[in-house]
């Protein structure tokens, strides 16, 4: 609803927005947030929340620059690369998740150390520099096409009904919601609470590294500031898409709707003309106000 | 009193709708000044809906609320209040950190205050005052969790009136189960308080205890499937007709299916031998037959609790052996409890028992979907169809499996909870007062079911709120004080023990 009718204004203030290239640009600008919402609906449909975003992005990133065929080093793993890179943000994901569970540290402590020591990872070991990624695969999700659209696109497609899969058909699935509606409940119901979180933390933490895949495609090589600004509008995007932050509630695709959100209102502000500085305002705003209209109030008698 | 006296509060036809139920059909209630009038039915009948609405926590959809003759709604808690309705819940609603005073007054400190500063020495004197009017001798200063609930209970009802200050024009008070953690002299109490204050107020009374009900009130009203069925004069009515009234069946009817009771099996499936758990209890023996339900009874204190949530995987025991189908083992989390074919049906059903967001399938299926799944992906089908299965066969009302368990009442709620288990083929069922919070056909219908279960070869521990259904529904009756059981005997049809008899080895 939000989304058509947002489609709609922008286009009649330009025409443009309506234009096949213009989808395509929304499609690649939509591709990266969407493959970490998806990771980050897990969580937050848990009642847990995954600041971790951009450390599992950005490590995944730097890994993958270093290790397929590149600029600065003569390493050319090519599919292997991607490979230990996804077993990277699983790993961080499952860091995540033990400490967690077995610490009882609040996710949001948890992820919020793990988001720096994965960009302080990062940091270390590329020392401050960018590594120019030559891989031909890696870098044709960018820019080869297939039906008009980037590989990348399909990719994140791809991962989006591997999600509604995870989500509706798995076990693991219905568990997490199980989770979010009532953790105390679903431990009696003979739910191994501990695991279910650990491997939520686990997938979201893959879904993050192809989320690095992409953004080393999109850019072309790898740097320890990739992922800035990525956590807001992944987490903008799930919310703004409805899935309720006190766990139990939504979907990833209402995810997917949510990131479209995002991506189209900033994309119908630069077409638009408005200025840059004043489209991160308008960004926070909207994440308010997803919030507020989200929220039946009715239900909500506290909110601390 | 007149009984043709105008009402001062009538209820004209008003409906109600949650999605997927219709939970008040054109109910018509008159309140008139100086009257108590009960309101009983079963769970599920739309007492507490209209409760709600009155208490302006839902609003209705159709008809009318009229307030001494004039239209009106209650927007919130606040409009209601005042508007001279008034609140006594069943859940003690005093906030137990603050003192009697700022309780009685809460969010109506206004017309003490000045500048900003609240004049406390005025505002505990008038709090007094209120306390005087229901005859209780309570310092105002006193921390609220400083009183017994009886003691609570009474400011509660001081709070109700100090509405009559700023309400114009008589008040209601509305009494939601307001005895259910009272003993019976503070019950005696609550009620001559009631009597006393019936010159300044009106009351509607809601309970379970028919027997209450009977005794408080003046006119009762019966509401079943979301209306009112009859409108009765408390002096000429009785239990077993109200109770006929409220489930459409007879008190009479072998209540607790003795009947039914079948000789247990040979087979034992679950044994303590010498069980112990710190100071909680100790050297327990017993052993679980299959089909056989072992009533535990005993008070507070006497270690009963703590060896239910033993047996349901909440506190491991720290000596003596449990065997669970002849294999010593040791629960140490609900998921082995689960593992060893325990299930648990715990009191709390709302936060323990069903995920309230998710659908009755959902549920039925939340400890078993290993079974209905392969390599992590649940088959949809098989899902529907064994969860249509439970709600045909324990007739679980609801407008489908698809519905959220939000939305059922809590005795359909309880019969989701054992569907799981049956379904997840839990060999032993803990129930932990089963039909705690749940009216008398509810009641009856888990009676069955339980009976249905065990005929099957399900064994059962029972730990209840009444020692008369602990008898009722066991074969065999454990009674334990100070963590020691001090007591068993057989309950077979015909031949069940004395409730004194067993007080005797309780206290």
């Amino acid at each position: 609803m939000v989304l058509v009718l947002l489609c709609v204004i922008i286009t009649i203030i330009n025409p443009n927005f309506l234009s096949f290239s213009n989808f395509v640009r929304i499609s690649q600008a939509a591709m990266i947030p969407l493959v970490l919402g998806l990771g980050a609906t897990f969580i937050i449909l848990m009642g847990s929340i995954d600041l971790s975003v951009e450390g599992g992005l950005t490590l995944s990133t730097v890994i993958l620059s270093m290790l397929v065929l590149n600029g600065a080093n003569s390493n050319d793993l090519g599919l292997l690369a991607v490979l230990i890179v996804l077993a990277v943000g699983a790993g961080l994901g499952l860091v995540n998740g033990v400490i967690h569970v077995h610490l009882k540290v609040p996710s949001f402590m948890t992820t919020l150390g793990v988001w720096f020591i994965g960009v302080g990872a990062a940091n270390a070991l590329l020392g401050g520099m960018a590594i120019r990624i030559n891989d031909p695969f890696i870098r044709g999700l960018a820019i080869e096409r297939f039906l008009g659209f980037p590989r990348g696109v399909w990719l994140a497609l791809g991962c989006l009904v591997v999600a509604l899969v995870i989500q509706n058909y798995t076990r693991l699935g219905r568990y997490i919601y199980a989770l979010g509606g009532g953790e105390e409940l679903a431990a009696l119901s003979g739910i191994s609470v501990a695991r279910v979180r650990i491997m939520a933390f686990t997938l979201a933490g893959i879904f993050y590294a192809i989320g690095g895949i992409l953004a080393a495609a999109q850019l072309g090589l790898g740097n320890a500031q990739i992922g800035n600004g990525r956590l807001f509008t992944t987490v903008t995007a799930v919310v703004v898409g409805g899935t309720a932050l006190s766990g139990g509630h939504g979907s990833v695709l209402q995810t997917l709707v949510g990131v479209l959100i995002v991506v189209v209102l900033s994309n119908g502000m630069v077409l638009m003309g408005v200025p840059p500085s004043v489209q991160i305002g308008v960004q926070g705003l909207m994440i308010i106000a997803a919030v507020a209209l989200s929220i039946d109030r009715k239900l909500m008698r506290i909110v601390k | 009193m007149s009984t043709a006296a105008q009402p001062v509060l009538s209820l004209v036809n008003v409906d109600k709708r949650f999605p997927g139920v219709h939970a008040l059909k054109q109910v018509s209630i008159d309140i008139r000044p100086g009257e108590v009038v009960g309101l009983i039915g079963e769970n599920g009948a739309g007492k507490s809906t209209l409760m709600k609405i009155l208490s302006g926590v839902y609003q209705h959809d159709g008809g009318e609320i009229l307030l001494s003759g004039r239209s009106t709604r209650f927007a919130d808690a606040a409009d209601a209040n005042s508007q001279g309705i008034g609140m006594v819940f069943q859940e003690q609603s005093l906030l137990t950190n603050l003192t009697v005073g700022e309780n009685i007054y809460l969010g109506n400190e206004t017309q003490f205050t000045r500048l900003g500063i609240v004049n406390w020495r005025a505002l505990y004197a008038a709090a007094a005052r209120q306390l005087a009017k229901v005859k209780v001798d309570v310092d105002p200063r006193m921390r609220a969790d400083d009183l017994d609930f009886a003691a609570r209970q009474m400011v509660e009802l001081a709070k109700a009136l100090t509405l009559e200050e700023n309400a114009g024009g008589h008040l209601v008070i509305l009494l939601d189960e307001p005895t259910s953690v009272l003993e019976r002299a503070e019950i005696d109490i609550l009620f001559a308080r009631v009597r006393a204050l019936k010159e300044r107020a009106s009351f509607i009374f809601v309970s379970h205890r028919l027997d209450e009900v009977l005794e408080l009130s003046d006119r009762i009203y019966v509401m079943k499937d979301g209306a009112v069925v009859a409108d009765l004069k408390a002096s000429e009515a009785d239990v077993t007709q109200l109770h006929h009234l409220m489930v459409g069946r007879s008190l009479q009817a072998e209540y607790y299916r003795e009947p039914q009771q079948r000789p247990f099996r040979e087979e034992v499936v679950l044994e303590a031998d010498g069980l112990s758990l710190g100071p909680a209890y100790r050297n327990v023996s017993f052993k679980l037959h299959a089909g056989e339900i072992l009533g535990i009874a005993g008070v507070i204190g006497s270690g009963r609790e703590e060896l239910t949530r033993t047996l349901a995987g909440f506190a491991p025991h720290d000596g003596g052996r449990l065997l669970l189908g002849g294999r010593e083992a040791r629960l140490n989390s609900p998921a082995e409890a689960v593992d060893g074919g325990v299930g648990y049906i715990p009191r709390e059903r709302r936060v323990e028992g069903l995920v309230l967001f998710l659908s009755v399938a959902a549920n039925i299926t939340l400890p078993d979907l290993e079974n209905l799944s392969s390599y992590g992906l649940i088959n949809g089908a098989a899902e529907r169809r064994l969860a249509g299965g439970w709600v045909d066969r324990l007739k679980v009302r609801t407008p489908g499996i698809n519905a959220l368990c939000l939305n059922l009442s809590g005795g359909n709620q309880q019969k989701v909870v054992l569907a799981k288990w049956l379904n997840a083929r839990a060999r032993i069922l803990v129930l932990d007062h089963p039909t705690r919070g749940l009216d008398v056909g509810a009641k009856e219908e888990v009676y069955d079911l339980v009976r249905q279960v065990t005929a099957e070869g399900v064994a059962v521990i029972l730990t209840s709120d009444t020692l008369e259904e602990t008898i009722g529904l066991s074969h065999t009756v454990l009674v334990m004080r100070d963590g020691g059981i001090t007591h068993r005997t057989a309950a077979n049809p015909g031949e069940k023990p004395r409730q004194v008899d067993l007080i005797g080895h309780m206290v």
